[in-house]
């Protein structure tokens, strides 16, 4: 059938007729993702028509593409599909209308039909790629983002560093303006960009910006398989306007069929290294084994238990993600400095740092080897399969390395403790009597922890101990997830909570980008919601004035998370080095402060949280009054919404 | 106090320590405490002195003058030298008496949550 073009009817006018009958039906496309690839039937014929028929004045910004003409099919209904077969759940955005064919197809398509795509507004581009960053660590696949051409992707781009350097799977996309003679006048000018993932591409792990829909399936399931290769990366889409927003080219008879998957193998150590890795270890008096970027699943989780009791070798955690539970007798990260200077084997799984591992600085400055003189040290990194230029973010070269091994981690693990298992020896007596040893040094440095707690218990404005236990009552027989880094919190949740599950810490930022914490912890909860588990986040003030909109975000969405602003009134790492320099010059501290304080005035962030419509107490300066706050929120939180306590309290 | 004494005269030399023991004001605890924050001590180690992971925790029961003396002029570690330019001697005494008033920390079984934290040892 030929197409005809309808005068007058805009395509507004036509959704909103078409809500009256039913949304779902009357919007549907033609086929869905269960016929996806069953093309051909119910097909219309498509002519292809002007974008810019009819007046559109200059200067505005309007989605009604082409004007005046109504479309049997869209191309990013199919995008949708695609996107779906990826088995991505929620799709993220500030809108913009370079992606505003994918928007309209996301909530009218997407989200109408099964497998449901969710659209979740955000109030920042860095929020999209935040909350995307948060979600893939609980639920170990990427969520979609979008974001606008140029603008949008400047703005997204501190987050997907973020993202990049904690290697963590985003699937994103963005506007991209191909033909010149469809833009329109001005802002669509000023928000196109001849290569607009040229902006992030230091820093992500694959872009296309494919020239076609059929390219668009492949690139999509392509950047998918990167994203989830490890090292895990962002991955970033730049898709022609008109591309979304015409209709699929020979109409649903041209619809491409949509791409299978591939598991992922991702590449585990050859047999004779894995052999080589487990004979230095069994014979090892002093092994030691240090977790970072490890455990991709809760299975590497597990496993990574089991290696360090099969051999009773202590464990250091980075704290990047749940590396190893915080409790096990065989977690001696307290007593790394000292482990290493007696290892005799260095096992580092993943090491972000590796050169931090082996090397420690003196007063001085100038730097010595920290690991013991006769220590044989082993990496296994997926990060070597995957080399960078430019951004630094490998830190320095560790020239103290004896087996670089360029394989993943949790991969290789079910190997090593096959092999392992094999060499040990019948007699258990050496092992048993370290894992005693390890068990009274972790008891010990759990009492010292308690100990040291005490001090200032009762304090105005409130202790980081105190708070932490604090919260750790009113979470602890619940099914938690603490989303944002302890380090912030001198790290009392980690020495004093009991956590063993994957899911109940996932690290930091990556790229100790500010801004971070308030938005991912909100995707991690999003991930977390459907597990019905208790997301809690502490995130500083600074961080959540980076963008306070996450707060309407988590309202608006119905995210249940509490939040509980660490208020320590200032940009607080910042005024310690501050401090730092100030002396060094000999000039003292009196106005370190300017530049680094948030006070004058003081924030009240429940009252900002209110007005966005999330519940909130505070500011709580009474260390007393933060228990029943807290169990005030939880029950909010609950209820399936989220929740804010602002607690003034120390700096660190 | 010979352990102090000898670890101070470790790092600067027997005479220095006399010297700066020799030296020790008397503090004013009131204005110390001020001085406690306005020279910024509080941001590593706490209002009170209780410490974090940035700084040690340097209350209850402070170094001696002395040793203390030693340490914020010439710091072995991450923390930043404070000259007696910028932190005369004075401030110094009044900051060391406001850390000597802090009082003893409760105990670790007369504070619930921590208590209940411990009967979770094995
Ligand atoms: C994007 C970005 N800008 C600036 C910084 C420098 N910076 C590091 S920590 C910090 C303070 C963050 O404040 P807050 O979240 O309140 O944490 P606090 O240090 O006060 O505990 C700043 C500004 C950064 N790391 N990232």
């Amino acid at each position: 059938m030929e197409y005809e073009p309808k005068q007058g009817v805009q395509r507004r006018g036509f959704l909103k007729g078409a809500a009256v009958g039913g949304l779902t039906a009357a919007v549907a496309p033609l086929t869905t993702v269960a016929q996806q690839n069953d093309a051909g039937s119910n097909t219309t014929a498509v002519r292809e028509g002007p974008r810019n028929v009819g007046a559109t004045p200059p200067n505005v910004e309007t989605t009604d593409r082409p004007e005046g003409v109504v479309l049997a099919s869209g191309g990013s209904d199919y995008m949708v599909d695609v996107i779906r077969a990826l088995g991505i759940e929620y799709f993220a955005a500030t809108p913009g209308n370079t992606f505003m064919g994918l928007h309209e197809s996301v909530v009218n398509y997407g989200m109408t039909t099964a497998p449901n795509l969710r659209f979740i507004t955000t109030m920042h581009e860095e929020a999209s790629v935040a909350m995307a960053h948060g979600y893939a660590k609980i639920e170990g696949k990427p969520m979609a983002c979008a974001f606008h051409a140029t603008v949008g992707t400047q703005h997204a781009a501190m987050a997907i560093y973020n993202a990049y350097c904690d290697r963590v799977p985003i699937f994103m996309m963005t506007g991209a303006g191909i033909e010149a003679d469809k833009r329109k006048s001005t802002v669509e000018w000023s928000h196109t960009v001849v290569d607009g993932p040229g902006m992030v591409r230091d820093f992500t792990k694959w872009d296309d910006t494919p020239g076609n829909l059929t390219g668009f399936g492949e690139s999509a399931a392509r950047a998918w398989r990167f994203a989830m290769t490890p090292p895990y990366g962002p991955v970033l889409l730049a898709v022609d306007v008109p591309m979304q927003e015409d209709e699929i080219p020979g109409g649903e008879a041209g619809r491409p069929p949509v791409p299978k998957l591939p598991s992922i193998h991702p590449p585990s150590a050859d047999a004779n290294t894995v052999r080589e890795i487990a004979r230095l270890l069994v014979n090892a008096e002093h092994p030691v084994i240090s977790v970072d970027r490890c455990a991709r699943t809760p299975a590497g989780l597990q496993m990574t238990v089991e290696l360090a009791e099969l051999l009773a070798a202590p464990v250091s955690d980075s704290g990047n993600r749940m590396g190893f539970p915080w409790r096990h007798p065989l977690n001696q990260g307290r007593r790394f400095g000292e482990l290493r200077r007696q290892a005799d084997v260095l096992l580092a799984l993943e090491p972000g740092n590796p050169f931090g591992l082996v090397t420690s600085g003196n007063p001085d400055g100038t730097l010595r080897r920290a690991l013991g003189d006769k220590a044989t040290s082993i990496t296994i990194s997926s990060a070597d399969l995957y080399p960078k230029g430019n951004y630094q973010n490998l830190q320095r070269y560790a020239d103290m390395v004896d087996m670089a091994i360029q394989a993943d981690a949790q991969a290789t693990l079910p190997f090593l403790i096959e092999e392992v298992k094999r060499l040990l020896p019948a007699s258990r007596s050496k092992y048993e009597a370290r894992a005693r040893a390890f068990a009274d040094n972790h008891k010990q440095d759990f009492e010292a922890s308690l100990d040291a707690a005490r001090y200032g218990w009762d304090a105005t404005p409130i202790s980081m101990p105190r708070l932490a236990m604090e919260m750790y009552e009113v979470m602890k027989t619940e099914d938690w997830s603490l989303l944002s880094h302890h380090y912030w919190q001198s790290s009392w949740s980690q020495r004093l909570w009991d956590a063993d599950k994957h899911h109940q810490f996932i690290g930091g930022s990556g790229a100790d980008g500010v801004g971070y914490t308030s938005p991912a912890s909100l995707g991690a909860a999003l991930a977390n919601q459907k597990y019905g588990r208790l997301s809690v986040a502490v995130v500083g003030d600074g961080d959540l004035m980076f963008g306070p909109g996450t707060l309407w975000t988590a309202a608006h969405e119905q995210i249940p998370i509490l939040y509980i602003v660490h208020n320590n009134r200032a940009y607080h790492q910042e005024i310690m080095q501050m401090q730092a320099i100030s002396n060094r010059r000999q000039r003292g501290v009196d106005r370190a402060a300017i530049g680094c304080v948030i006070t004058d005035p003081d924030i009240n962030y429940a009252m900002l949280a209110r007005s966005m419509g999330v519940y909130s107490e505070g500011p709580i300066e009474n260390p007393r009054d933060l228990g029943p706050a807290l169990r005030r929120a939880v029950a909010q939180v609950r209820k399936g919404e989220p929740a804010l306590i602002d607690v003034v309290s120390q700096g660190r | 106090m010979p352990f102090i004494k000898a670890l101070v005269a470790a790092c600067l030399g027997v005479s220095s320590v006399i010297a700066l023991a020799q030296e020790a004001p008397d503090g004013d605890a009131r204005r110390g405490q001020k001085l406690f924050v306005a020279d910024g001590c509080y941001q590593c180690h706490g209002y009170q002195g209780q410490g974090s992971n940035a700084g040690s925790k340097l209350a209850p029961n402070p170094l001696p003058y002395a040793a203390m003396a030693v340490l914020v002029r010439q710091p072995r570690a991450r923390m930043p030298a404070y000259s007696s330019t910028i932190l005369p001697d004075q401030d110094l005494a009044d900051i060391h008496a406001y850390l000597a008033t802090i009082p003893r920390a409760k105990a670790v079984d007369d504070i619930p949550l921590l208590r209940g934290a411990r009967s979770t040892l094995p």
